[in-house]
């Protein structure tokens, strides 16, 4: 298992590629994303970090950006690689006061 | 609801008789254990007003008058206030909505108090904004039937709604777009008013019981209550499957993934003992029925069931407290004012 973690975070970091990538963190507090807006750049990866007590979601259907994270227990964090440039709505299907809005240069 | 009384009672008086014992030194601890909540449940200072909708003397005046004005249904009998009565808590009682058509509807009339601070609003959160939210039920075949251009017609018809609209909203005149504004305007200043809860959250430690403090801290801890239904309005405005019966969809309707299945609106607190029957779709005539179902962890196990909901096992006795906390959100609000409507 360690393994694995350890190969995910080599490819992350984007052995072989041009441009260096990175991972931000987005914290899901209080029931809102912190920040509510974030500018990364293709390829970078964004983790979500569940602070609160309750379950949450992470998922987007802007066009090209379509994903679900599905339900993120208390506690857990979960992550996604944005690959393409524009700007993503990210939202929680279960606290729908949760708005982020990732832009990707 | 008989054998819910036959349950329930015992429970309260036990309770009261056993609040009634205690020496002073617990009863400062339940204070004091209660008190640590209170924070989070203060009222706010001033109501939001939105720059794009700005409230205004003008404005409010119009919102009233066709918020309860029946010509904004087909049938010229059908106001937005027939179903959000301020008499019933800005509800109507009933277990579900009643069309234009006087055909029963799908799900039970929500409060629209307090809605300035809402998210996301009808049971399936279809409506982003206040203002879309007021036009819904008016165009709705299902509900008042009155398509936007006929609205607009009607009320152009008439020559003082002609004048006050020019008044409210100068360059916009009379559209479907200022008619949910106007309401808006109108809905945002129906607030609940203090409630024993509210005098005892500002300092009053004698404005509620013993027991209702009790059942604020397992409000807030055993029950879980407070996971959904937090803040001042007793709601995050967030969307839940807590597993009662059904095939309506809910949000997962609007938002079509696994996770939105079934899942309904957290509905404010407010008033909630004012408020019967209960639930999306009115499927439970007692609040004693309601801490039941979640004591249960809810009646029906499907995939789209709430991490939230699961068996409590809460006694009779902090059911009773539970209740008697619930029953201090109830604010004695004065009587609403009914406008003298545009000829």
């Amino acid at each position: 298992m360690r393994s694995l973690v350890v190969a995910a975070v080599v490819l992350v970091l984007g052995v072989g590629s041009a441009a260096a990538q990175s991972r931000f963190v987005v914290h899901q507090e209080g029931k809102k994303f912190v920040p509510s807006k974030l500018t990364v750049q293709q390829g970078d990866t964004v983790v979500f970090q569940n602070d609160d007590a309750v379950v949450h979601n992470v998922f987007s259907e802007t066009p090209g950006f379509e994903f679900n994270l599905k339900r993120q227990p208390a506690g857990s964090s979960n992550s996604t690689k944005f690959s393409r440039p524009g700007v993503a709505e990210i939202r929680c299907a279960i606290h729908p006061g949760m708005k982020l809005s990732i832009t990707v240069r | 609801m008989r054998t819910g009384i036959v349950i329930v009672a015992p429970a309260l008086i036990v309770a009261v008789l056993a609040s009634a014992k205690e020496p002073p030194a617990r009863r400062r601890s339940v204070e004091r254990d209660a008190r640590s909540f209170a924070t989070q449940y203060r009222r706010p200072a001033d109501i939001p007003n939105p720059a794009t909708n700005a409230a205004s003397p003008e404005r409010l005046a119009l919102g009233r008058a066709l918020f309860f004005d029946p010509r904004l249904s087909r049938s010229s009998f059908v106001s937005c206030a027939s179903c959000h009565n301020p008499a019933f808590s800005w509800a109507d009682g009933n277990a579900r909505a009643t069309g234009d058509s006087m055909k029963t509807l799908g799900r039970r009339t929500p409060t629209i108090l307090n809605l300035a601070w809402a998210d996301a609003l009808f049971w399936d959160g279809r409506a982003g904004t206040l203002e879309q939210q007021a036009l819904g039920p008016i165009t709705s075949a299902a509900e008042m039937n009155l398509p936007a251009e006929r609205l607009v017609s009607r009320l152009s018809a008439v020559p003082e709604y002609v004048s006050r609209f020019k008044a409210a909203y100068p360059s916009e005149g009379i559209t479907a777009a200022t008619v949910g504004k106007a309401i808006a305007v109108f809905e945002r200043s129906v607030v609940s008013g203090s409630a024993p809860f509210d005098r005892w959250v500002a300092g009053d430690a004698r404005a509620i019981s013993e027991d209702a403090k009790r059942g604020f801290v397992l409000f807030n801890t055993k029950a879980r209550c407070s996971q959904c239904h937090m803040g001042w309005r007793f709601t995050d405005d967030g969307f839940q499957d807590i597993g009662l019966p059904g095939e309506d969809r809910g949000r997962g309707a609007i938002v079509k993934l696994d996770e939105t299945q079934h899942a309904f609106k957290t509905p404010t607190l407010r008033n909630v003992s004012e408020r019967a029957p209960y639930m999306h779709d009115g499927s439970i005539a007692t609040l004693e029925e309601v801490v039941e179902l979640y004591d249960r962890g809810g009646e029906v196990a499907r995939p789209s069931l709430s991490d939230e909901i699961h068996p409590l096992h809460l006694t009779a006795a902090e059911k009773g407290q539970l209740l008697a906390f619930l029953r201090t959100l109830s604010s004695n609000d004065a009587a609403v004012a009914i406008p003298t409507l545009p000829r």
